[in-house]
């Protein structure tokens, strides 16, 4: 059985990059150790992830100083969460239809 | 390509993790029962052994060394505090376990931040009140502080949290003015409510 992506938005195939944008939709903000502890991975893995969301300008990045020690937030722009919505809706209308898309 | 089964799952996982990144639901009703059991033994202890039962804002025990006798009610209630919070995290724990999550995350972290403040606000204010010799305004404020530190907690964890908040605070209230029942409204408030809602969290999440 094939199926096309339509909707599905191929960003979002990885089921941690899924998991990134899951926590950032109900977070104003998570910094980076936040986000490793969530999803239990390495720091180069989540990094890697990271990458390819601001890439795709789905997450925004704010830099600040916690005292001496550089710390990273992460939020959810508004393209992403546009298209976290439509996947979503997408896997929404999938398992209604119980059909390919 | 992903298949049906695939897609379930990838929704499984955001629901998981929009929960867990923003909701503490490690909480058990045991916590609430065990509890409520502390505090009332606390509370009969303190009343039957201590002659502790503060009738008037300024009260001092009548019978035998008041100094010593209020000392030992503040062990008491320092132990009776120290064995709610043991049994509390034992059973967050557990509960944690059992949801596969560990109980120390970001979002417990966020939890008891969002507690601290009202609840060491409320604590120097109850060790003003001793210093100046208002005893009878002790039991009335922890009452009202913990009720301020369960509504904050409430964003981040059950809906029930806030009721059990805003009960607390209003037994607080009502014994702020009816001093002479403190002791009785106190061990209402920590101890059967206490219990009343761990029996309620226990059928309503846990059997």
């Amino acid at each position: 059985m094939k199926i096309s992506i339509n909707g599905l938005h191929k960003a979002f195939e990885s089921r941690i990059r899924l998991g990134i944008m899951s926590a950032l939709a109900v977070n104003d903000m998570l910094d980076f150790n936040s986000l490793k502890e969530y999803l239990d991975l390495t720091d180069g893995n989540l990094a890697s992830h990271i990458k390819a969301l601001e890439k795709e300008e789905f997450i925004g990045v704010e830099k600040s100083f916690v005292g001496k020690k550089p710390n990273t937030k992460y939020f959810m722009t508004k393209d992403g969460r546009k298209a976290f919505n439509d996947h979503l809706e997408a896997l929404e209308k999938f398992i209604k239809s119980g059909r390919p898309i | 390509m992903k298949d049906e089964k695939d897609y379930i799952q990838d929704i499984t996982e955001i629901r998981s993790m929009m929960e867990r990144s923003s909701k503490f639901l490690a909480l058990s009703g045991w916590e609430g029962i065990l509890a409520g059991i502390y505090a009332l033994s606390g509370a009969f202890v303190a009343y039957k052994f201590f002659n502790f039962n503060p009738d008037k804002i300024l009260y001092t025990i009548e019978s035998g060394d008041a100094t010593a006798g209020l000392t030992n009610v503040i062990i008491l209630a320092i132990v009776v505090l120290i064995l709610a919070l043991g049994s509390a995290v034992l059973f967050s724990n557990k509960n944690a376990g059992k949801r596969g999550e560990k109980l120390w995350n970001p979002t417990t972290r966020r939890l008891l931040a969002n507690m601290s403040v009202p609840l060491v606000a409320g604590g120097l204010l109850i060790l003003v009140l001793i210093s100046k010799g208002l005893i009878g305004l002790v039991a009335p404020c922890t009452l009202i502080f913990y009720g301020f530190a369960l509504y904050n907690a409430s964003m981040l964890t059950y809906k029930a949290v806030k009721i059990l908040g805003f009960v607390e605070i209003g037994l607080g209230l009502i014994s702020a003015y009816f001093v002479e029942y403190g002791l009785l409204i106190w061990a209402l408030g920590f101890g059967v409510v206490h219990i009343i809602y761990g029996i309620y969290m226990y059928y309503k999440y846990e059997r």
